[in-house]
């Protein structure tokens, strides 16, 4: 049900039933491996190539997510998902063997809340009543695809950030126990004109601010009412950068209780990852493992999930185009 | 080029890319000239070190001992690529790791070995020169300019 201006409304609450996160060995690593149903010390998760490795993670946590929900794969009804690799490979093949009518999504690194508020609209409007959607990302395909050779000697400025290898998956169903996803605020496009692909904590805060306010003013709503609120991927150079401008447009919010899953997912002094993670997955991850448990083990109630994506590509970045951003909002209770 | 894009942003652009630049942490500059400078001089030294052995050890004389000197650096570089342990000291020496032939055997095995998966003939023969070809055209073409110079001016 639309309210205000963007913002949908679940009256049927969907219940995410399961969910399941898969990481690799940087998230092994970082304070929330113990959050994840599965982890891999190996970059290649066994596989040849690491695309076909993102593709693996992506089918074990489907997998993962649908046994813990005590289903199996035919009982799903649709399987919503997408990534960063070019024509959304690996999501689209984990769909070939899932073998459920599948609907593919790009949203850059917002697809984790983007796959998620459609499941939602989907099981709530009773188009469906079993919906599997998530999202995966991989460091070394996704440094192939957009940067240099994983090997390649570059040197990354400190605002860059470091793409998280995982996969996030839910199931949402119409009835049964769970946290319940309660609305959804869909993002506009937001481009401040910056350009530089090594700064995108930077360029997604505006993005990130103006969902933020507009769940706010469509739900009509006071931020205090959430238990946790977080950004999906900002880092240690965008999120601060997110709470200045929200302070300057003087928004009401509980900042000790606003965080980020970029932050969050590794430690500061882990090498390599800078400003924090990136990616898909990192939202992915973070939400379906980390945020998720606490909320079944009764330590967080309400809480609002922004998933940020920078929309370039490896071509608009070298024909000097900005990098258009976008945020998508879920609210999810656990009574 | 810089100046012609921000000159077609929006006021609230600007002004939001000003109140960003103010929220970022700059590149450390001055350490990452100090690493450059040690890490660069060190690969140059021993560099220098493998030319002279070849010159005392074998019969070379100055000019030619540089050729195999280059070819063992060249070989330890692709072996440290293929170790992944060149990345990490390039994320510290930056142009110190970039700048000698060291960097420019990195440049082609690390690309090597990223397109392996897409097989040897479109992935590896395709692609070893994605990063490295430019410098071999834009080289050409400087060395093209400097000969047509000297020419013109009538060395030989």
């Amino acid at each position: 049900m639309l309210t205000g201006h963007q913002t949908w409304i679940f009256p049927n609450r969907p219940v995410i039933r399961s969910s399941a996160a898969v990481g690799g060995p940087y998230e092994a690593k970082g304070p929330l491996a113990d959050d994840f149903s599965l982890l891999h010390g190996d970059l290649w998760v066994g596989q040849d190539s690491y695309e076909k490795a993102e593709r693996k993670m992506m089918e074990e946590a489907c997998e993962l997510a649908i046994r813990e929900a005590g289903m199996e794969k035919a009982d799903i009804q649709f399987f919503l998902a997408g990534d960063l690799l070019n024509q959304i490979t690996p999501s689209c093949f984990a769909a070939r063997t899932v073998g459920v009518p599948f609907l593919g999504l790009y949203g850059a690194c917002s697809t984790a809340m983007e796959s998620l508020a459609l499941a939602a609209q989907l099981v709530d409007s009773g188009a469906a009543q079993r919906v599997l959607c998530g999202t995966a990302s991989h460091n070394a395909a996704i440094e192939k695809q957009f940067r240099y050779p994983t090997e390649y000697g570059s040197q990354k400025p400190p605002t860059a950030q470091w793409t998280v290898t995982g996969a996030g998956v839910a199931v949402l169903t119409h009835d049964g126990e769970g946290p319940r996803v309660t609305s959804a605020t869909i993002g506009r496009i937001v481009d401040m004109g910056l350009s530089d692909p090594f700064n995108m904590g930077a360029a997604m805060a505006p993005a990130a601010v103006d969902t933020i306010t507009a769940h706010m003013r469509d739900r009509a709503i006071s931020l205090h009412d959430y238990d946790l609120i977080a950004t999906g991927d900002l880092g240690r150079v965008g999120h601060p950068i997110a709470v200045d401008l929200l302070k300057k447009h003087n928004i009401d919010m509980p900042y000790e209780r606003f965080t980020d899953c970029g932050i969050l997912i590794y430690h500061p002094d882990q090498p390599q990852v800078l400003a924090g993670g990136s990616g898909c997955g990192c939202s992915a991850t973070v939400t379906y493992g980390h945020i998720l448990r606490r909320m079944r083990q009764g330590e967080l109630r309400k809480v609002l999930i922004i998933a940020t994506g920078a929309l370039l590509s490896p071509l608009s970045f070298q024909q000097k185009e900005s990098i258009p951003c976008i945020a998508h909002a879920v609210s999810i209770e656990f009574a | 080029m810089s100046d012609m894009l921000k000159k077609k942003l929006s006021p609230v652009q600007q002004e939001y890319q000003d109140f960003a630049k103010q929220r970022e942490p700059q590149r450390p500059v001055l350490r990452n000239v100090i690493w450059a400078f040690f890490v660069g001089g060190t690969i140059c030294l021993f560099g220098q070190l493998i030319q002279d052995f070849f010159l005392w050890n074998f019969d070379f004389t100055e000019k030619t001992a540089g050729n195999p000197a280059v070819a063992i650096l060249i070989l330890l570089s692709v072996l440290a690529t293929a170790f992944g342990v060149y990345d990490h000291l390039a994320q510290h020496a930056g142009a110190g790791t970039a700048v000698p032939v060291t960097g420019f055997a990195n440049s082609i095995a690390s690309a090597a070995l990223e397109h392996r998966s897409e097989g040897f003939v479109l992935g590896v023969g395709g692609n070893m020169f994605k990063l490295a070809g430019s410098v071999i055209v834009f080289g050409v073409v400087a060395a093209f300019v400097v000969a047509l110079i000297k020419i013109l001016l009538g060395g030989t």
